[in-house]
């Protein structure tokens, strides 16, 4: 809470300076004023658009407020949310499927992308063209994208129902891979990997690429082999990248949504209900808004807090 | 896996270890292609085309997709298109081959117009304020720099649900629900974090003495920065631009959940393109070609500044 109000008084600092430094002559203008003015902006707009309406949900979360009757009278509940949720065994169900998701769309992208980036590293000809055809799924909305897989995944006519069904000979309509409660969590894993294993080799490439040819030159000439090569150079040098593309692709899927919302939107049942489609049913489609904004609290914190220990051991490994 | 060496480069991979690279590399590529390749195909198969059993990899081209795509059209019987004047353009035939009329445009063209004026308002703004604020930050000394830029980039971090609940309020306190103009305002805050970050990169790379030759030759600072450093900044702010574009117009959580009408943008509205009986799949497939293609080529400009925007300027080649 202190952190937010110093920062406020910054912002008040910086938009108190703005008219007195446009009322003189712009060549007079000295360097700091011409620092604050520039920074101002950006500063007012987030304040505006995200650290306001943050305050204002760790208010909301303390009390019975409904956003569909906007007129009813709001009454403190003080911390009963936040207990409510810590206990509720939906919430821990909600935050075991992120889990699943998390973790295994973080290890498959991981191994993947790191396999793919050594591949790529081989400079092959062409290797530039089929790059860039890699990174095309990446760059693409993830909710016009997850919304054609839904198609994709239709039992019976579904394209991957068919490969399946043409690889092991199993009847194309005798499973769903969005229908199935043993199934659906690793169908949304697989379009995530599909759409994100590229960002990772990227990364993961760029990481390759640092690592200089003279230490491969004297690991040769001291008859390194090449799996002690990977060992002791490669994998070590490239680890503070791979770091860096887990803590990317780690805060991100912690918050997914577009995708999972428009391939099950939470089903069959909770199956897939990552936290972020918990918040949404229980923001947007039972109104209960200062239920809503504990949780959305709650998440926040446990990202920020997860993101800056992870952050300290990138550092300590890039130091190493 | 490098198993030969010769004496002038002992870490070149061999000619074999590269045949076996690139294979695995191009099937990899053509594998994960065929979903985009499907959709590409589904918008120029008919209805039934699309869902037949087993799926047809060859098909007779139409363009029903894109005709559904852009039209309303109603159920009539056939003894009522017999007696309406005979149709001239060739959409207004296929459509009543299928006992069908006309009835009016459909709203994807305004739908499209939205995403259009959103990504390029909001792109115009964080760009404008991310290079101010980089700029500020690559080049004076300011108090608390590190927390400032942190704090900007923090305001990533957040579930975009959990800014959703505030904002939804707050738009409807102020009449900016369904609005372009509070979409518009919305994404240059989410935007702005990564405009600054990636700028401030940028910014980095472009000596100072140029600026200060400048400033001893009696410019003023602000003069130094519009003549001399932000010519010099072109492609970065082109970059920065594409990426703030691509994350506006692929943008969903906030869509669907602040606008339903006037303001509403593609990602929301494709999904919810239905024809009789459930999703008309064609039309789907049209309208998501038709909205990737202009990604496909920012993608194919953008190669060599990928890995710093979607990194935020931490990676950089």
């Amino acid at each position: 809470m202190s952190e937010s109000s110093a920062k406020a008084t910054i912002a008040e600092r910086m938009a108190g300076s703005t008219p007195t430094v446009l009322a003189r002559r712009m060549r007079t203008i000295s360097d700091r004023s011409v620092a604050w003015l520039f920074i101002a902006p950006t500063i007012l707009l987030l304040l505006a658009i995200n650290i306001f309406p943050l305050i204002w949900t760790i208010y909301l979360s303390f009390t019975n407020y409904k956003a569909n009757r906007p007129n009813a009278k709001i009454l403190g509940v003080g911390t009963t949310y936040y207990s409510d949720i810590l206990s509720d065994p939906d919430i821990w169900y909600s935050m075991q499927a992120t889990a699943h998701f998390v973790f295994w769309t973080v290890v498959l992208e991981t191994v993947i992308g790191f396999g793919l980036a050594h591949l790529i590293n081989r400079k092959f000809r062409g290797h530039g063209l089929w790059t860039t055809v890699i990174l095309l799924p990446m760059m693409l909305s993830p909710a016009v994208v997850g919304n054609f897989w839904k198609f994709l995944f239709e039992p019976q006519i579904g394209l991957v129902n068919n490969a399946v069904s043409f690889l092991t000979g199993i009847d194309p309509s005798s499973f769903q891979m969005l229908g199935e409660v043993r199934l659906a969590p690793w169908a949304i894993v697989i379009v995530d990997v599909w759409m994100w294993t590229p960002y990772v080799m990227l990364i993961c490439l760029a990481g390759l690429r640092s690592i200089p040819a003279y230490i491969y030159e004297a690991a040769e000439v001291d008859r390194a082999s090449p799996l002690r090569q990977f060992w002791s150079i490669t994998l070590p040098m490239t680890l503070p990248f791979i770091m860096l593309a887990v803590l990317f692709r780690g805060i991100e899927n912690f918050k997914m949504f577009d995708l999972i919302n428009l391939l099950t939107s939470g089903g069959p049942g909770s199956t897939t209900e990552v936290a972020s489609i918990t918040l949404k049913r229980a923001a947007f489609e039972s109104w209960r808004t200062g239920y809503s904004s504990a949780f959305a609290i709650i998440l926040f914190v446990t990202v920020f807090g997860l993101a800056n220990i992870y952050v300290k051991a990138l550092n300590r490994v890039k130091q190493r | 896996m490098t198993g030969k060496s010769t004496a002038h480069s002992i870490v070149e991979p061999s000619a074999l270890s590269k045949g076996i690279a690139g294979t695995l590399v191009i099937v990899y590529a053509l594998v994960t292609l065929v979903p985009l390749l499907w959709i590409v195909a589904t918008g120029f198969k008919t209805p039934d085309d699309s869902i037949a059993y087993p799926p047809k990899l060859m098909f007779e081209p139409s363009l029903e997709g894109y005709v559904n795509l852009f039209t309303i059209r109603t159920r009539q019987t056939p003894d009522f298109i017999a007696s309406l004047p005979p149709a001239t353009a060739w959409y207004d035939k296929l459509v009543r081959s299928r006992n069908m009329v006309i009835a009016g445009p459909s709203k994807v063209v305004p739908r499209f117009l939205n995403s259009l004026i959103i990504a390029f308002g909001s792109t115009f703004l964080a760009v404008f304020l991310g290079t101010l604020s980089a700029y500020a930050f690559s080049r004076f000394k300011i108090p608390l720099a590190d927390d400032l830029l942190f704090f900007i980039l923090s305001t990533r971090m957040m579930p975009p649900i959990a800014v959703a609940i505030p904002i939804y309020l707050m738009y409807r306190e102020l009449g900016l629900s369904d609005t372009r103009l509070g979409m518009i305002l919305l994404y240059t805050a989410v935007n702005v974090s990564l405009a600054v970050w990636l700028l401030k990169g940028f910014i980095d790379e472009i000596p100072r003495e140029y600026e200060e030759a400048a400033m001893i030759d009696g410019y003023g600072r602000l003069h130094a920065f519009f003549k001399v450093v932000l010519p010099q900044a072109t492609t970065g702010i082109a970059a920065t631009a594409i990426f703030c574009m691509i994350f506006a117009w692929n943008e969903y959580a906030f869509a669907v959940l602040l606008t339903s009408g006037d303001a509403q943008t593609m990602p929301p509205f494709i999904p919810f393109i239905i024809g009789e009986g459930g999703q008309d799949w064609p039309a789907v497939a049209a309208a998501t070609t038709v909205f990737l293609i202009p990604i496909v080529c920012f993608t194919v400009l953008l190669r060599k500044h990928l890995l710093r925007g979607i990194t935020f300027g931490a990676v950089r080649k």
